[in-house]
């Protein structure tokens, strides 16, 4: 524990403090499409402490913190500048703007660094291993300026968001009836950016640019595809920004006896980190998740295919036969998919096999008898009510025979019709 | 300031050695070096052309940042196998850069395809994933806390000083190889990039040309990455075209202009890096790349920033001159200047900037309290009040407008009528039974 508090306390605060600020306001950029604005904000920040450098000769931090800030800003002007007057792509005018802003940093430090000890790694990696020194010294805890300043930048993070929650999310939403409604979305803008600014400037010192980006976007993106509201998106983005933090911290620090032959970057991991969660929660999330909609898709696929295997036997029952040939249903609906639904139909009794024939269980007649009313409710409905000439209705009824509304009840158009386009008979609702 | 620091080293000879190195003759390593990177930049330029048109520019950022993974990861490999394989052997890194870069793609893709996530939010989560994955990759190699110049680093900056011939041989040949390969598929690239339904309704392999474009740019992005670096390498795609667009709105010379100014960027750069040693090449190409866009939007006759507003104040200085004279036509007697400015709702100093105009032009003469028409003006005016007249009829008659109405369109399109579209005006009101014959305005013209 003794060891805790003197190495690992304040870099860990570190980490997690960029990570929750940065995680908070990114809900706002993935939201409007501004998530390259932390990408390029980030880099373009270079510049800025470069110039500090240049011009106070010194590594004074204040000086660092207000070029950055200003390099911040300033790039989100000119992209906007290049956006507007250049009529240049909003991707191309970032691409732009903040590409050749980091060469000028790149230049200008390599210049500066004759005098001064700074290379342009400390902006992209960060140094949260060097601030462990801090809580090294005597009994007292001392707590260095990074972790201050990320403090305050937290803290007027959540203030920022808890006042202006309402203000924020009309113009996230819907920034023209945000404007009309008098709720500025330019002025809202402005100010995201500005704490973005802050944000990204707070942290990079201690955790580097690619930590920020990786910030800014990842814990937002994994809440979004867990949560549909905006609220709970919110809460999740920061946990996921905790885990990450947290997690990707004692990782990379206790490497070594992971295995590794030396501890690991820290920042690096954290990326790695919650990546990794979002990567879970892309393809996990109950809702959103790549395979929780793979199953929904697969579940509604064997639905089709097994009512349209029903309403084909049905159909043959109709002409007098004593049911459908196999070979006629493999060719009606294509070899895979008939095996497949006839396994489903067996299993759950609705067919049964009579010699060469597949007939129609009392339950399976049942089932097909609505689903060939609602084909030919359908028909009606789109030759009579839509217009649609009769030998054209038979496609679209094929298909919407099969909708459901959202309390997954059927959809019929209610129409008394007893036959259809066709001359068929329409049959009666059954009630199961 | 740092421009400054760049141009003034006071030595003669500095001149001397930049004239050598610009017309290749200060050395076979240097001018291998200005040739390699020349290349590189006009590969880069064309390719970044159907990239930024596709509007997929920033794609390329992902992928760039996600060549680092593969090149720790290379260098891991080889390391570990070690018999034979230099840890350090460019095809091997740049193989391994290849792959992780066409991955980051791919993982775009698969984000934007299968979750709810917009591209921005796409890009942004791949590059910072992967590259965070490079960084503890890298920082995990046995040797780079011993030896941080073990070459790795260059990947991520890029420095020419550094580079082996036969990296530079490596790096011209990729860029060759994409430059034929943008100009073969030119026609099909250029299709895609305006109307991809069409082409794909055509017959044309739209996603199989989209897989061909992004080859091209892994192609760019690995051949760069020793020279410029992964970080910068994505400027060179997205600046030329961003810069070339604003001369030209057609696109075989918007390519041309942009493998121009991506070939001059890095011509340019690694001759000035050449002659400043310690300065990075990746960077030092970027600024000029960069200083080539700003001079291009500020300044390109076609779609440049000052060029416009020119066209747009002569435009408005026009109307309002027009308006001045039509004023002066219709009252037929003197008048004076605050008396139109009251009309128009000028203020004071551009009512006179616009009489001071109209007076070099000889439209006006008299003082500033009685201004009257010369005769070129007053040919001028009758021209403008007839094209008024006609337009405001033709509303009236044939777009349902009340004549009340008329007026504040009429005063903006009374300007741009052609001598066609007045003939045009004349005979569709001529069928109609109406005849504009002079000055009659609007305000009476029932139909």
């Amino acid at each position: 524990m003794n060891t805790f508090l003197t190495l690992d306390l304040m870099p860990l605060l570190a980490a997690v403090l960029s990570a929750l600020s940065c995680g908070l306001l990114g809900n706002f950029l993935v939201l409007r499409r501004l998530s390259l604005m932390g990408d390029a904000i980030s880099h373009a920040v270079l510049p800025g402490i470069a110039a500090a450098f240049v011009i106070t000769q010194s590594r004074s931090p204040v000086a660092m913190l207000i070029g950055a800030g200003v390099a911040a800003l300033l790039t989100v002007l000119i992209v906007e500048i290049v956006k507007r007057l250049g009529k240049v792509e909003p991707g191309a005018a970032m691409g732009v703007t903040f590409s050749v802003l980091f060469a000028l940093g790149v230049v200008m430090i390599e210049r500066a660094a004759r005098s001064v000890d700074l290379d342009a790694d400390c902006v992209l990696y960060g140094q949260l291993e060097t601030l462990a020194s801090f809580g090294a010294s005597g009994d007292a805890i001392q707590v260095p300026r990074q972790v201050i300043t990320l403090i305050i930048v937290t803290l007027f993070a959540l203030a920022f968001v808890g006042v202006l929650f309402k203000e924020l999310r009309i113009s996230a939403f819907d920034p023209g009836l945000s404007t009309s409604v008098g709720i500025s979305a330019g002025l809202m803008h402005t100010l995201l950016m500005a704490l973005v600014a802050a944000a990204a400037v707070a942290s990079f010192e201690a955790v580097g640019s690619i930590l920020v980006i990786a910030m800014l976007i990842a814990p937002a993106a994994t809440a979004r595809m867990l949560t549909d509201r905006l609220r709970p998106q919110i809460f999740v983005s920061l946990i996921a920004a905790l885990i990450a933090s947290v997690g990707g911290y004692f990782l990379a620090a206790h490497a070594e006896s992971l295995g590794f032959k030396r501890s690991l970057d820290a920042a690096g991991m954290i990326t790695v980190i919650s990546g990794l969660l979002f990567a879970i929660a892309a393809v996990a999330s109950p809702n959103h998740g790549v395979l929780a909609r793979a199953i929904r898709r697969r579940a509604l696929a064997d639905r089709v295919i097994l009512e349209d295997l029903l309403a084909t036997i049905y159909r043959a029952h109709e002409t007098g036969a004593p049911g459908a040939r196999e070979e006629a249903l493999r060719a009606a609906l294509g070899t895979n998919r008939a095996s497949a639904a006839l396994s489903i139909a067996t299993r759950r009794a609705l067919i049964t096999r009579r010699d060469a024939h597949i007939a129609l269980t009392d339950i399976g007649s049942a089932l097909a008898a609505d689903l060939v009313r609602r084909h030919r409710l359908w028909e009606t409905y789109l030759v009579d009510r839509a217009g649609v000439r009769p030998d054209h209705a038979h496609g679209p009824a094929e298909i919407l025979e099969h909708a459901r509304a959202d309390n997954r009840a059927p959809i019929a158009p209610d129409l008394d019709a007893t036959t259809d386009p066709h001359g068929r008979h329409i049959p009666s609702p059954h009630d199961n | 300031m740092i421009l400054a620091q760049l141009s003034s080293p006071p030595d003669p000879s500095f001149w001397r050695e930049a004239f050598q190195t610009l017309s290749l003759r200060a050395g076979y390593n240097t001018t291998v070096v200005v040739l390699g990177t020349t290349l590189l930049g006009v590969a880069a330029g064309l390719v970044g052309s159907f990239l930024l048109l596709r509007k997929r520019s920033l794609v390329a950022d992902a992928l760039s940042h996600a060549t680092l993974p593969g090149v720790a990861l290379a260098f891991l490999i080889a390391d570990a196998i070690g018999n034979g394989l230099s840890a350090k052997s460019l095809p091997v890194l740049l193989l391994g850069a290849a792959i992780t870069g066409v991955l980051a793609v791919l993982t775009v893709q698969l984000i934007v395809r299968h979750t709810r996530l917009r591209e921005d939010a796409a890009i942004g989560l791949t590059l910072s994933v992967y590259f965070g994955v490079g960084v503890v990759l890298l920082r995990a190699a046995p040797d780079y806390a011993s030896t941080p110049a073990s070459g790795l680093h260059h990947f991520i900056y890029g420095q020419t000083a550094g580079l082996l011939i036969t990296d530079v041989y490596l790096m011209g040949a990729i860029a060759t190889i994409a430059i034929l390969a943008a100009a073969f598929l030119f026609k099909e690239l250029a299709l895609t990039c305006f109307n991809d339904d069409f082409a794909r309704a055509t017959g044309w392999p739209v996603s199989i040309l989209d897989i061909a474009l992004m080859a091209l740019v892994v192609l760019v992005v690995v051949a760069g990455l020793q020279a410029v670096g992964l970080i910068l390498v994505v400027a060179l795609l997205i600046i030329p075209p961003a810069a070339a667009r604003f001369w030209t709105e057609r696109l075989a010379r918007m390519v041309l202009a942009s493998a121009l100014i991506g070939g001059a960027s890095g011509y340019a750069g690694s001759t000035l890096s050449a002659l400043l040693p310690r300065q990075p090449t990746g960077a030092i190409i970027v600024l000029v790349a960069g200083a080539l866009f700003i001079i291009s939007m500020l300044a390109a006759p076609t779609r440049g920033v000052i060029p416009t507003l020119i066209r747009r104040a002569r435009l408005r200085a026009r109307f309002a001159t027009d308006h001045l004279v039509e004023f002066l036509f219709d009252t037929a007697s003197p008048a004076s200047l605050s008396e139109v400015a009251r009309d128009r709702a000028w203020s004071s100093l551009q009512s006179r900037i616009i009489a001071t105009g109209a007076r070099t032009a000889g439209l006006i003469t008299g003082p500033r309290s009685a201004l009257t028409l010369t005769d070129a003006g007053r040919a001028r005016g009758r021209r403008v009040a007839r094209n008024h007249a006609l337009w405001s009829q033709y509303l009236v008659t044939y777009a349902d407008l009340a004549p009340s109405h008329v007026d504040f369109s009429v005063d903006q399109v009374e300007h741009i009528l052609s001598e066609e579209l007045i003939a045009e005006l004349e005979q569709a009101l001529a069928k109609r039974g109406i005849k504009i014959t002079s000055a009659q305005t609007s305000s009476g013209g029932d139909a």
